[in-house]
């Protein structure tokens, strides 16, 4: 049965719980990995890829404030709070996404095996119960889409470039690998999302769906397919963080925390 | 037609109000004199990112978060525009973009003083988008009738953002303006922080053999001075109107003179930040520029060796 607004979401307190996590998994990918693209501002290999990254940034910070607004109207403290309040155990994102930046082979890299998998998570939230969740995905995806194009044309021209980018792009494979799986995790209300209709697809699906669509890529790209992902160390869907989100936090917040009382 | 005649024909031009375009023949000297214009004002805008690129990863609400992130890439996008006119001006002089760049990070061509400055608080961030760009955007509509096309279009489209900037400095001064103790203190003292930069970012009373030819091929149109009267006329009000406090105990406007009184900046400080990139936050931002640059290039590279295979 479709949900149509946060009120009727609220009168169910087993759904509405359930909607809670899964938003939380979705605000805390896009601030985290919008926060970190955001430091290559200034600093890209050339002006015209620093106008096109930032743009992305911004997009993915736009995207984290439309969930933490969602989770605002079920009931959930006001989106700044959400951002720049909570502790790590509180968030909900992927270990992957709060690494520090590492070259620029390792930035495209991670954001584009992290964009493919945004987009198949929304494709499987366009027909989710959550109807204002459903129509928001719809939305994003068309802005998604133009950053999955960018980042495989990078993707791809780092690998042809051979030498010291295909280097540091095989480098950061290897590097990157070991996290990615964490992404897929619907966190471990997964059995309730999809009771509830919440989500469509399980979270080995969603990897698999994943998978075929990296691979064509990898292929274009004359990288070796390491075969599916690893289960991470760290579980991030359920809180289990590094020290890397720790800081991010401190930093993002150290303005917002400095007078509780002030108004920014 | 002879040189002297072209270069007569050249100053009739001027003198109409037409506009010289890329491609039209022009005099060495104001090809040369657009060019370090032009050139100084991309890499400005490039260095410009910097003092506020640290306060994007602070900033305090998401509003503000996103707010700033799309200040900062006008910034990068309008030095862009800017080295792209740049570029066809160095063309015949046999210089490319990559040239443009490291001039900046050899020193060999100067950027404006604010940007060498600290902006160690959020209120920083404030006061760079409302009075540094709001003395920018006076210097930036100076010039919108210059005399050379590609620059007059590029400075449009730059000047209709800058509002927009000067629009997100003002909000953050206003919050702060209105807010906690501790947040007008931030305040007053950015404000005291900036002010002596403001008003060398003008540049010299005293108008310059280089200005002077400047003004001749209608380059630019009004003086540094004229320029800075008009931002203190524009200013001081309002930032008084704030309830704060300008650093200038002599600052006073003669209404017989019809100008403004100040305590002038410290030339000679200033001169030798901007000369010799002395300033207290020069080598570490230019630091970052080598390292886009320089620590990058293989990317560049890449992106090169990649587009040949295509199009093979």
């Amino acid at each position: 049965m479709n949900v149509e607004s946060a009120d009727q979401a609220r009168q169910d307190p087993e759904y509405r719980k359930a909607l809670v996590e899964l938003l939380y998994q979705l605000a805390d990918d896009e601030l985290c990995l919008g926060h970190r693209d955001s430091e290559w501002l200034g600093v890209a290999p050339d002006i015209e890829g620093d106008v096109a990254f930032s743009s992305i940034a911004q997009d993915e910070v736009g995207h984290a404030v439309f969930h933490l607004e969602r989770l605002h109207e079920l009931g959930e403290p006001d989106p700044d709070f959400l951002a720049f309040s909570r502790g790590p155990t509180e968030r909900r994102n992927a270990v992957l996404v709060e690494r520090p930046n590492g070259d620029w082979a390792q930035t495209i890299l991670r954001h584009f095996l992290y964009d493919v998998f945004d987009d198949v998570r929304a494709e499987s939230l366009l027909a989710s119960s959550y109807r204002p969740l459903a129509q928001g995905m719809a939305k994003i995806r068309r802005e998604e889409y133009y950053h999955l194009l960018h980042l495989k044309m990078w993707v791809i021209r780092l690998a042809q470039g051979g030498g010291e980018a295909r280097r540091r792009l095989e480098q950061a494979l290897a590097e990157v690998w070991p996290e990615v799986g964490g992404l897929f995790s619907w966190g471990e209300g997964e059995a309730e999302l999809l009771r509830h209709g919440l989500i469509q697809c399980r979270s080995d699906e969603l990897m698999h769906r994943w998978a075929e669509r990296v691979k064509p890529i990898f292929r274009e790209a004359e990288l070796l397919w390491p075969g599916l992902p690893p289960q991470p160390e760290l579980q991030g869907r359920s809180g289990e963080h590094t020290q890397d989100l720790a800081e991010l936090i401190r930093t993002m917040s150290e303005v917002y925390s400095s007078d509780p009382a002030a108004r920014w | 037609m002879n040189q002297k005649e072209r270069h007569t024909r050249f100053m009739e031009r001027v003198e109409r109000g037409e506009k010289i375009e890329a491609t039209d023949w022009m005099p060495e000297e104001y090809r040369k004199l657009l060019l370090k214009l032009i050139h100084m004002h991309g890499v400005s805008e490039i260095m410009g990112a910097f003092p506020e690129k640290e306060w994007v990863p602070k900033a305090p609400t998401l509003k503000r978060k996103l707010g700033i992130m799309a200040k900062v890439q006008d910034e990068v996008g309008h030095g862009q525009l800017l080295l792209r006119v740049a570029e066809d001006l160095a063309a015949p002089l046999g210089k490319t973009r990559e040239d443009l760049i490291e001039d900046l990070i050899e020193g060999r061509v100067k950027f404006h003083n604010v940007f060498h400055m600290e902006s160690p608080t959020w209120a920083d961030a404030g006061v760079i988008g409302w009075l540094v760009d709001g003395a920018a955007i006076i210097n930036q509509a100076a010039l919108l009738n210059t005399s050379y096309g590609p620059y007059a279009r590029v400075l449009k489209r730059i000047c209709a953002e800058e509002s927009f900037h000067m629009q997100h400095g003002e909000n953050i001064i206003l919050a702060l303006a209105g807010g906690t103790k501790m947040q007008r203190r931030m305040l007053q003292e950015a404000v005291n922080r900036w002010w002596e930069s403001l008003l060398f970012f003008f540049g010299p009373v005293e108008v310059t053999p280089a200005a002077r030819r400047m003004l001749d091929y209608k380059i630019r149109r009004k003086t540094n001075e004229e320029l800075r009267q008009q931002f203190l006329n524009k200013y001081v009000p309002r930032i008084r109107s704030l309830g704060l406090t300008i650093p200038d105990p002599d600052l006073f406007y003669d209404e017989r003179e019809g100008k403004w009184h100040y305590t002038p900046p410290d030339w000679d400080k200033f001169g030798e930040i901007v000369k010799h990139n002395r300033g207290p936050k020069s080598e570490e931002r230019l630091r970052l520029r080598r390292f886009a640059h320089e620590e990058q290039r293989w990317v560049r590279e890449a992106m090169v060796r990649s587009r040949e295979l295509q199009t093979v």
